[in-house]
């Protein structure tokens, strides 16, 4: 299902049109494997043995040393029916993803808008909001650990300012997931940029017919600008799905999954019972419902964009 | 056709400039509505910048405060005095500067490698003619959405077996074969230069890797430039990778050497802060010398995507 449509994404190269003898087609052909080998060799060996690798592992109890027993499904069966923190670091994840794959999308899009004005300062403006989504890893994840800090963090002091109630951002299992969702959305000036180039991108002369024939702001976002940067927000949202389903450094570095497992997010667990407790079998298993999850959502993302994304110049 | 055009969008502006301008009290009260739509622009993305900003500077503020105050209300934003100790303490009581160098020959070969396998695939995917081509590109687009987790396991178990536990040796090798994501953006900007050129050198008898090294390289410096970018933050930021293969302190790139300084720190903000500070420095650094390939990489790989 989504090759064909991935692949439609792109444009397509420009090939001359020599008619050539089956010789010269030939070397040329032998010429494009040994091209393309960094890519198939490097595909081979670092994906597709290891996601066949981890799908059989996956029906194993191997703990990293000693005999491989086959255990069928009992893996999956004690995944699905006795195991509670499987199903919390499953329902975290899909709290999380929830919660942030919207609001980058409708803040990512709403900044874009604002940002794409012919007004002074623009290009100063366009790099704040960017420089803090290059940063990521272990260091903005320790300097967020203190912004939540309920008594010296920067954010209750903010909240303190306007007399508001202070909140337990990483102590409270409520606010754990929203906290994370926060810091996540500190980088959204990378969506907004690629949505800013996706908007300045459409035809102006649409927005000129639209406007000929009186319509508003509102429909002109809702009939021109939607519509026609859908390519660029699908291919967004579906990498912004992809990396939040593997979220890790932040929770490790900062909650540790907790309070009381609130914030266990799917690859933390992964990573406990992989690389803590040995139980790569069963790490495997996990690992392989991962996979299907997120080609599972990605295919079903692009079936439900399918009639709404509009690829301009095909029929 | 251009003159004709000019001349016709002339013809357009002058007919609202003198629209305007007959009908002034209509022309005053558009401008002014303009004027206010900018000023509401201006507060709203002036506060999100602000947003954006503090965390950084309130990092920076922390990071060269004296212990008490941390902890002093009403919060200080300017500290008295500047504690710089705290960043020759950060350097002396870890081996932060080990960490920095370890990270700098990891990312260095890390983005030369980047560079080699993508552009060589791309050159293939973007100008040689072979079966299957279409398939395979499809196949490298699709394995963007293949989560690290499902791969970790296995590749562990292997570079276990054959003894690259504890080296870089897992991080590197791989890079040398092609990563989707630069592929994708190399063999996207390979497709803007013009075929002639390179059946012109044929013509001159130049074989393909003398029209890759001399022609297709040479013109792709900004996307390279990209590439290298992209890489640098790669590997400089990347965590999960050697928290797992790198088991002694002495090759801790800075990633799990803040991490394992900091928990160790346990309340002492202004030493975690400074850490942070040190680590988000050249990042820093490299994004405000770069920004503007930087943003123009993002925009390639985004909206040509």
């Amino acid at each position: 299902v989504a090759l064909s449509d991935v692949t439609a994404l792109v444009p397509q190269p420009v090939v001359g049109r020599r008619v050539r003898s089956s010789a010269k087609a030939r070397r040329e052909a032998l010429d494009g494997y040994i091209w393309v080998s960094p890519w198939l060799i490097g595909f081979v060996a670092f994906t597709l043995v290891p996601l066949v690798a981890s799908l059989m592992l996956g029906f194993t109890d191997w703990t990293g040393s000693g005999a491989i027993h086959w255990v069928g499904f009992a893996n999956y069966v004690q995944l699905f029916t006795g195991d509670p923190l499987f199903w919390q670091s499953l329902k975290v994840t899909f709290i999380f993803a929830a919660l942030y794959l919207p609001l980058s999308f409708i803040l990512g899009f709403m900044l874009a808008l604002l940002m794409n004005q012919p007004l002074r300062g623009m290009r100063i403006l366009r790099t704040i909001y960017f420089a803090p989504s290059v940063l990521s890893g272990v260091a903005v994840a320790v300097m967020w650990a203190f912004i939540f800090n309920q008594n010296y963090g920067l954010l209750d002091w903010i909240l303190g300012i306007f007399h508001l109630p202070l909140v337990p951002w990483l102590t409270s299992e409520i606010w754990v997931i929203p906290a994370i969702v926060l810091m996540q959305l500190w980088g959204v000036g990378a969506s907004m940029l690629i949505y800013l180039a996706g908007i300045q991108n459409v035809p102006t002369d649409l927005y000129d017919a639209s406007r000929a024939d009186g319509a508003g702001w509102w429909r002109r976002l809702w009939h021109v600008t939607l519509p026609m940067t859908s390519p660029t927000i699908l291919f967004n949202v579906l990498l912004g799905l992809v990396a939040s389903f593997q979220i890790f450094t932040q929770a490790y570095i900062i909650t540790q999954g907790g309070p009381n497992y609130a914030s266990y997010f799917y690859a933390l667990n992964l990573y406990d019972t992989a690389f803590g407790a040995l139980r790569l079998g069963y790490a495997s298993a996990m690992a392989t419902i991962l996979f299907i999850i997120v080609v599972g959502l990605s295919c079903v993302l692009f079936r439900w964009s399918r009639s709404r994304v509009f690829y301009a110049g095909r029929q | 056709v251009s003159s004709e055009r000019t001349s016709a969008e002339m013809m357009l502006s002058g007919a609202r400039v003198s629209r305007y301008s007959t009908g002034g009290k209509v022309a005053a009260r558009k401008r002014k509505q303009a004027r206010a739509r900018s000023l509401g622009s201006y507060v709203v993305l002036g506060i999100g910048a602000a947003v954006m900003l503090l965390p950084v500077v309130w990092l920076l503020s922390t990071s060269l405060k004296p212990p008490d105050q941390v902890y002093s209300i009403p919060m200080v934003w300017v500290p008295r005095p500047f504690e710089w100790g705290n960043y020759a303490e950060v350097f002396s009581s870890s081996p932060f500067a080990r960490y920095l160098i370890v990270t700098g020959v990891v990312t260095g070969i890390g983005i030369l490698a980047s560079m080699c396998g993508s552009s060589m695939a791309a050159y293939a995917f973007a100008r040689i003619r072979f079966p299957g081509r279409q398939a395979m590109f499809g196949i490298m687009l699709a394995t963007l959405m293949v989560p690290v987790w499902t791969l970790i396991i296995p590749t562990y178990i292997f570079f276990g077996k054959i003894g690259w536990l504890n080296s870089y040796l897992p991080i590197l090798v791989p890079a040398f074969f092609a990563t989707p994501f630069n592929t994708f953006l190399l063999r996207q900007f390979f497709l803007t230069i013009p075929v002639e050129l390179e059946e012109a050198a044929r013509m001159d008898g130049a074989s393909r890797r003398m029209i890759f090294l001399t022609i297709m390289l040479p013109l792709s410096r900004t996307a390279l430039t990209m590439v290298a970018l992209f890489s640098f933050f790669y590997y400089w930021n990347e965590f999960l990778l050697p928290l797992i293969y790198i088991q002694t302190q002495n090759l801790y790139p800075v990633s799990v050497g803040i991490a394992n300084f900091v928990s160790s720190l346990q309340q002492n903000y202004p030493l975690q802060m400074a850490a942070a500070a040190v680590a988000l420095l050249p990042p820093l650094a490299i994004f405000f010398v770069f920004q503007r390939w930087f943003i123009q990489g993002i925009v390639v790989s985004g909206v040509k995507g």
